[in-house]
């Protein structure tokens, strides 16, 4: 896939990572009941290595935003303990908060300010001085496509452009740790695929991202790693592949050389099979399965197959299953 | 972070006030003047030689020190209770601060800063104005200068525990329309404690803000109720009480964050 418009990631690389470098998060028995006395985390722990792109899933009020806060320096933790890159957001704050840019779930700029002064202003807080700021900034906003913008108030921009201020925002200072609290909820699918060609391209370039988002698909093309949090514990964590093969069954979608669904059909019936049009077929394979099988059968029967691929939004499955067990579990 | 980066996000909360200041001056810099114009009209022209004097000093000059005070006392203290309370109610974008590696002191020193900057800036508008009407007298300048510096970075601190603690735009207007201005008024700008029966005088001196007003006049005008020394160090005690308090709020983030 092109990358959108104006969504250029590639100047912000990070120094390599080094074997033995410290993890980029670490967070142990994290606990936060909030002043009303909802227990929003119970003890979260959650190691993240340098480099890592990880996504953390879970519905709402599970805990996700909570967690950021937490490392961010937004929310005071009722116990626990987190670190960032070896700094401990508690004896070392300050250190800490250096390594991280944080892209909030709400808007949470001035919207009288103009776009150029919020990003300069940002850098300014992290003790870069306008002179150093100011080129970064046109840079910064030029790969997000916002130059265009740098001079309107804030207020103006449309949803997707604060979206992208907000990024701008984060990056000023390099982080070498981005937090994305739902960065693309909102957003249209046009923007929403800019910005993930924009964080992969980070993540290239070294940058360590988390994610958190509802968007599953999402989840699964960017991530190497995902957590599932669902009320304020992790109930899953691993890389997507793990993750997967908690699914006892896959879906494959056969892309067929002819307009021959209803054979196919006949042909496969003990895999589930399901006509998705004239030439496509889902079928279901289980644990002892392969679809090499499926493929065979569908041979000597006559009917070519021209693609087979998972389906995509597997991890939808798998993260019903674990939320909606863990919840029945309470 | 290194002191110059501090110099740098300290310069950066400065910077960023002055510059919404300045945009917005007909509301920032204006009202104070107007109305210490409609002050000085009533006092000196229209009442004022019907009045008299305090001693040999003339109505008009006598109530001039409190006036200053009064537009810095209002103005330094509002500036910041409005931008901290804007910044952590409506736009939350008091988050940019806390986020970042500024220190807590950096922030608090910050945001005091740009309210000294605004609560001086209009006292000398006033004083500006005022000497159409009653020329200008200066007794001390040093005494002056340390009382308009002193007085606007108490009523900042002031303004930005207002900021924190406000729950709702009201919570920012009442302290200044009901407690600062009344106080103000109370604390000697039209009279003379002397001037006052004896039940009164004792409670007038357990004002904080009498000792603004009366040293400011000492260092204009060379009269006072109590010693400079006196009022110098009732507001050095107040800087340092709301200094401690401002710094250990922001600290610890109270009712900014969760």
């Amino acid at each position: 896939m092109a990358p959108a418009k104006g969504l250029d990631g590639t100047a912000w690389r990070q120094k390599p990572t080094q074997a033995g470098d410290p993890a980029a998060l670490s967070i142990s028995d994290l606990r936060k009941v909030y002043s009303n006395g909802t227990e929003a985390l119970r003890g979260v722990s959650l190691e993240m290595p340098a480099g890592d792109f990880l996504a953390l899933l879970g519905p709402n009020g599970a805990g996700k935003t909570t967690i950021i806060g937490i490392v961010t320096g937004l929310v005071n933790k009722t116990s626990g303990k987190a670190s960032v890159f070896g700094d401990d957001i508690d004896r070392h704050p300050q250190t800490a908060r250096r390594h991280i840019g944080v892209v909030p779930q709400e808007l949470n700029f001035n919207i009288f300010e103009k776009v150029f002064d919020i990003v300069v202003n940002q850098a300014g807080y992290y003790g870069i001085p306008r002179r150093t700021a100011m080129p970064l900034a046109e840079q910064l906003l030029e790969q997000l496509g916002l130059h265009d913008k740098r001079n309107d108030v804030s207020r103006t921009l449309s949803g997707g452009m604060k979206r992208r201020l907000m990024i701008a925002r984060a990056l000023i200072h390099r982080p070498r740790l981005l937090v994305l609290d739902e960065p693309t909820a909102g957003v249209d699918v046009k923007l929403r695929r800019g910005m993930w060609d924009f964080l992969m391209q980070l993540t290239g370039g070294g940058t360590t991202i988390l994610l958190t988002t509802h968007y599953l698909e999402e989840a699964e093309k960017l991530c190497r790693h995902i957590a599932i949090i669902n009320r304020g514990e992790i109930v899953a964590a691993g890389t997507v592949r793990d993750i997967l093969s908690r699914l006892h069954t896959e879906i494959v979608v056969l892309d067929l050389t002819e307009e021959r669904a209803d054979s196919a059909r006949e042909a496969l019936n003990d895999y589930q099979p399901r006509i998705v049009d004239s030439t496509t077929v889902e079928i279901e394979i289980d644990g002892g399965g392969t679809v090499g099988r499926a493929i065979t059968r569908l041979e000597n029967a006559g009917i070519g197959v021209r693609m087979a691929r998972s389906k995509a939004g597997r991890l939808e499955e798998v993260f019903m299953r674990l939320t909606t067990n863990n919840s029945a579990d309470k | 972070m290194t002191p110059y980066e501090a110099f740098v996000s300290f310069y950066t909360i400065v910077r960023k006030d002055m510059v919404r200041i300045l945009r917005i001056w007909p509301q920032t810099f204006l009202p104070s003047i107007v109305t210490s114009v409609l002050y000085f009209l009533i006092f000196g022209t229209v009442l004022g030689s019907r009045i008299g004097s305090f001693g040999e000093i003339p109505f008009i000059e006598f109530v001039i020190p409190g006036l200053i005070m009064l537009a810095v006392v209002t103005n330094s203290f509002s500036n910041v209770a409005f931008v901290v309370f804007a910044s952590k109610f409506f736009a939350r974008n008091i988050d940019e601060l806390l986020v970042s590696p500024t220190p807590p002191w950096v922030i608090v020193a910050g945001f005091i800063a740009a309210g000294v900057v605004r609560g001086v800036i209009v006292g000398l508008l006033v004083l500006g104005v005022s000497i159409p009407f009653a020329g200008l007298h200066i007794d001390n300048f040093l005494i002056v200068i340390l009382f308009l510096f002193l007085t606007s970075t108490a009523l900042a601190l002031g303004g930005l525990l207002n900021g924190v603690h406000a729950q709702s735009i009201d919570g920012i207007n009442i302290i200044p329309t009901f407690v600062l201005t009344p106080l103000v008024y109370l604390g000697g700008v039209f009279y003379s404690v002397e001037v006052l029966p004896e039940f009164w005088q004792p409670i007038t001196l357990a004002n904080p803000l009498f000792y603004i007003v009366d040293g400011f006049r000492n260092g204009m005008l060379g009269i006072a109720d109590t010693s400079i020394w006196v009022s110098v160090g009732v507001l050095l005690t107040l800087t340092t009480v709301l200094a401690l308090f401002a710094w250990y709020e922001i600290r610890a983030g109270l009712r900014l964050k969760q």
